[in-house]
């Protein structure tokens, strides 16, 4: 900090505040934020640096925890929406005991970040909506007052509109639903095919809760008669009778006619897949296959054919005389004249499932049409604020829940071998728990007090006397599947300071690995983890050469959260 | 945290690049961005991109913005707040809009060097060490190259400070496009100060005309050419109030809904008298931003009256289109354009207009109606006919009045100078400043309205 640093105060007290000695004294703490906060010369990033300094510590008791939030209470007020947010990330972090502080401050935030979602920056605002996304995951009608902030205007951009239809449909609610269903269904006829398809989507996902209403924007769609348009809302209604059965009739009505105005593959293979399964409710089902039977030759999509071989035979089922002249003329083609072996496969498959006969074909093919609990599984995706608290205000969000998946993932097995810093850091590091293990850190029973001691080295003799001289001190079993990778598993160990002293070959039966560490105090210890073919479990022993229990308890927890790291890298 | 820092043009020409920590590759990073950039599938958002680095397992996330059609990007490694970063990259832009007078691509290459020794002094191994226009005026030598000299007298260019318009008579265009610290010894034409009050208004109307959504975002901006440290004070109007229950006044009083202010606004006086009191740096700074939803308190600024005759039988498409523009008789709205999307396959337009200086045009499956002056209190219509062969409808022959699929929303996008929608005016801008043998500072003063959405379905 060169200019800040002129003055050496500031330096000072910027080391203070990670400075585990005074962060153990609450007084001398509270003393140096005081005068952080308070410090004329800090501007807008020295504010924001601050707070993420802060967010290194954990606060003894519930009466300094509200002492801090309200020193740093007027940073949610500030105009930069960086100060703003990353005070709301502190808040919510230090908070995450306390559920009414956490929605009481991103009450206080709606402000700030509604303003930054309308924002002259397209950045900001893109950004701002990636968060306000994040927050209606926990809490869902936390915006729906706002709905109209987020309707999208012709000249922004793609992916801010793309971001803000996903938004309208997550706040939708009883009372905006027709305001908004009805700016969704201008959306549709964008000029811009992918953001017209991305509202018939967000249509979609409203019907699962407003049924009705959707399903009738969505047939009116169809009456447009365009290729982009019809496809994807045939897709939709794919989706939404395997989900919502009761909006089934409505669907078949309104099916007759699209065959006309669908070229691609998931459009065909939705619209067959429809025509297949409810064939006994559209009158002229078989007569839309037979086009498509006759035209099979000119297909140019395999997952097309195999579509149709499905949806004919369960067809055939419900309406035999009507199909069995072209389900013989499918089958005949699928053998003999196909080149593609998957369908050619498919064909076999279904040929001698019906020389088995009719009832077991009938076994096989009658499977349920619809399944409504799993719309419901999905709507309780509510998550915990605390869920997401740690990646408030970081790239996280603005990448998306699945994007940032995958990036963590490469970078963690590229960079840093398996993704293990966390818990790492968490054995080396004592109480300085850092952001990110946060979570892991809070579930752990007062895991202080152990510190493992790194190039712990005893040989293989002395391990051996020391494990036979030694009751067992602790005995569990671990949930596993597959075989190990003793390499992976081993480079695991060494990062949380645990050695392995002995370890069988890879896919050996019965496979078992034999473990050694000590803590600061030089208390050791030692385990073996026994793997069974037979069970799916790792039955884990641990010794120690001094009985206590809460650093056995804190070094299982550690054991525990390489082994769980590992199974899901694996898995 | 960041690790580079560089500026391209809008055509992929990298014009600055810097590294500050040297631990990621070389300059054809800039390159790999780019195209990353021009190879986005559409869903994709452009905002922050992530590479995966070959040999040297060094993962980047690219973030940028785009400023007046320059892309400028950081790079970083690290899970870094968006918010800030974001916010960080529009500081450079301002700032460096402040030194080379305006941000450009002939500006950034005309000052190179000026732009490399800015970036030093703001970033120090990737951390932000101040932005600050006083601090930074302390340490920046090099001066700004200035494409042409300065001239009052030059009012040909058109393009004031703050947003575009065609008001050129009001104040000499290019002097808020120069360099806040202009070279040291040309000391003559420092004294300016431009206050702007812009908003801008999103505006949602349904079919039958009543009102869905207003929203005004306004913003006070200034750009001071004094010397750092004078003071000013800016009054704005007394029945000004914040929030749903404040009240001032007897009449309506101006309200609004959010009120944040720069930190460097003392706020003594708002209470009482509604006057802000700073001592603004040189340079751009946005002194006030404000938002009000909803309550308007004088009516809209346009309104339209549609009305779709639609022959299905011979597929011919009638709009006649009203507008009407409830400015005060004195105001005007500049550059009105409607944008009104029509269903696919309308093969022909004709058209009558009201007044001989407005256009309409075909393009992109929407009809463009542009209106260079509309005068307030004026109506203005249009009748447009087009024929839409093999357009499906609900059946029934002969005209109807319901609009077809796809015709529609109509948007207009227009600025209103002199005008702004929430009624909040300033009263003065008083300096506190004594020049030193120079001439009395000069003050300009501008209101401004546009247009950010302006949504009226048919």
């Amino acid at each position: 900090m060169p200019y800040l640093g002129s003055e050496d105060v500031v330096k000072e007290l910027k080391k203070a505040l990670s400075n585990p000695h005074i962060q153990a004294d609450r007084l001398r703490y509270r003393n140096v934020i005081q005068r952080v906060i308070r410090m004329p010369k800090l501007d807008q990033w020295g504010q924001a640096e601050v707070l993420n300094f802060l967010l290194r510590y954990q606060p003894r008791s519930e009466e300094e925890l509200f002492d801090i939030l309200n020193l740093l209470d007027g940073f949610l007020k500030s105009s930069s929406p960086g100060v703003v947010m990353g005070a709301t990330k502190l808040f919510l972090i230090l908070a995450n005991k306390f559920p009414h502080v956490q929605t009481d401050v991103l009450v206080q935030v709606k402000g700030p970040l509604l303003a930054a979602c309308s924002s002259e920056s397209r950045e900001l605002c893109f950004a701002a909506l990636c968060h306000v996304r994040q927050i209606l995951h926990s809490l869902p009608g936390h915006f729906s007052s706002h709905y109209k902030k987020f309707f999208c205007s012709y000249s922004e951009p793609h992916y801010i509109k793309l971001q803000k239809v996903e938004v309208l449909c997550e706040l939708v609610n009883d009372e905006n639903v027709q305001q908004v269903l009805e700016e969704l269904r201008g959306y549709c006829t964008d000029v811009s095919a992918d953001f017209a398809q991305a509202a018939i989507f967000a249509i979609g996902g409203i019907a699962r809760t407003y049924t009705d209403q959707c399903v009738q924007i969505l047939t009116e769609l169809l009456g447009l008669r365009q290729e982009h348009i019809t496809t994807v809302v045939v897709q939709t209604f794919r989706d939404l009778v395997w989900l919502c059965p009761q909006c089934t009739e409505a669907v078949c009505q309104a099916l007759p006619g699209c065959e006309e105005n669908i070229q691609d593959s998931e459009g065909k293979q939705a619209l067959i897949w429809l025509l297949g399964v409810h064939g006994e409710r559209i009158p002229n089902a078989p007569y839309v296959l037979e086009d498509f039977v006759e035209n099979v030759k000119s297909e140019t999509f395999p997952a097309v054919k195999m579509e149709l071989l499905t949806a004919l035979l369960r067809l055939f089922l419900s309406r035999p005389a009507e199909c069995q002249d072209m389900l013989g003329r499918l089958l005949h083609y699928c053998i003999e004249e196909e080149k593609d072996m998957a369908v050619r496969d498919r064909g076999l498959f279904y040929y001698r499932l019906l020389l088995a006969g009719i009832d077991e074909v009938k076994r096989v093919l009658c499977s349920p049409k619809s399944d409504p609990s799993l719309g419901l599984l999905e709507d309780q995706a509510e998550r915990p604020v605390n869920s997401w608290a740690s990646d408030f205000n970081t790239l996280a969000p603005v990448y998306g829940k699945a994007r940032w998946a995958t990036i963590s993932k490469y970078q963690g097995a590229e960079r840093r071998g398996p993704e293990l810093p966390n818990t790492a850091s968490f054995a080396t590091s004592g109480p300085l728990i850092p952001e990110e293990s946060k979570e892991t850190g809070q579930e752990l029973p007062d895991s202080g007090a152990l510190t493992l001691v790194p190039n712990c080295q005893l040989t293989a003799e002395y391990f051996e006397k020391t494990w036979f001289s030694l009751k067992v001190a602790h005995q569990q079993v671990f949930p596993w599947r597959g075989a190990v990778h003793p390499d992976t598993l081993q480079m695991a160990l060494q990062v949380v300071n645990m050695q392995t002293i002995a370890m069988s070959r890879a896919g050996a039966h019965p496979w078992k690995a034999y473990l050694s560490a000590q803590d600061d105090t030089g208390c050791l210890f030692l385990t073996e983890l026994l793997l069974e073919p037979e069970n799916s479990e790792m039955q884990i022993s641990v010794k120690q050469n001094e009985p206590r229990t809460e650093t056995l308890n804190s070094f299982i927890s550690v054991l525990e959260t390489v082994l769980g790291t590992i199974g899901d890298i694996k898995s | 945290m960041i690790s580079q820092f560089f500026i391209l043009s809008s055509k992929g020409d990298p014009l600055i690049y810097k590294d500050f920590r040297g631990d990621s590759g070389g300059r054809d990073v800039a390159e790999l961005f780019y195209r990353k950039l021009t190879g986005l599938p559409g869903d994709e958002s452009p905002v922050v991109m992530v590479t995966s680095g070959g040999e040297h397992h060094d993962d980047r996330h690219f973030i940028h913005i785009r400023h007046s059609g320059l892309y400028l990007v950081a790079t970083t490694s690290e899970n870094i707040s968006p918010f800030s970063l974001l916010e960080l990259l529009s500081r450079l832009a301002t700032l460096l809009g402040d030194y080379c007078g305006s941000l450009s691509e002939g500006t950034i290459s005309r000052n190179v060097a000026l732009v490399y020794e800015l970036l030093d002094e703001v970033l120090d191994y990737g951390y932000v060490q101040t932005t600050s226009m006083e601090m930074l005026r302390n340490f920046i030598q090099t001066e700004a190259v200035v494409s042409k000299p300065f001239s009052l007298f030059d009012l040909s260019s058109v393009g004031l400070f703050g947003a575009e318009t065609q008001q050129s008579k009001v104040a000499p265009s290019s002097a808020a496009s120069r360099p806040v610290l202009a070279s040291r010894s040309d000391q003559s034409q420092k004294n300016e100060v431009f206050l702007d009050v812009v908003e801008r208004l999103s505006v949602l109307i349904a079919s039958n005309g009543s009102l869905l959504k207003v929203d005004v975002q306004g913003e006070i901006r200034l750009k001071s050419f004094l010397p750092s440290g004078s003071e000013m004070r800016i009054g704005l109007t007394e029945e000004f109030c914040v929030g749903k229950s404040e009240l001032r006044g007897y009449g309506p009083g101006i309200r609004v809904d959010e009120v944040s202010f720069h930190s460097s606004v003392l706020l003594e006086e708002f209470e009482s008298h509604r006057i802000l009191r700073l001592q603004p740096p040189q340079g751009e700074l946005t002194v006030m931003r404000y938002q009000l939803s909803d309550d308007l308190p004088s009516p809209l600024p346009f309104r339209l009256f549609p009305s779709v005759q639609w022959d299905r039988g011979s597929g011919r498409l009638q709009v006649y289109l009203k507008l009407r523009c409830d400015l005060p008789p004195k105001s005007q709205a500049l550059n009105v354009r409607l944008h009104l999307p029509l269903p696919r396959g309308v093969v022909s337009l004709s058209q009558e207009l009201s007044g001989p200086e407005q256009k309409a045009e075909l393009g992109e499956g929407a009809l463009r109606w542009d209106l260079p002056r509309v005068q307030g209190g004026s109506q203005l219509s249009g009748l447009f006919q087009m024929d839409v062969p093999g357009l499906p409808g609900p059946p029934g022959q002969g005209p109807s009045t319901s609009a077809p699929l796809g015709l529609g929303p109509a948007s207009l996008s227009f600025e209103l100078p002199r005008h702004t929608c929430s009624g909040l005016q300033v009263r003065f801008l008083r300096l506190a400043f004594r020049p030193c043998g120079n001439a009395n500072p000069h003050k300009w003063v501008r209101h401004l309205s546009h247009s950010d959405a302006y949504v009226i379905r048919i």
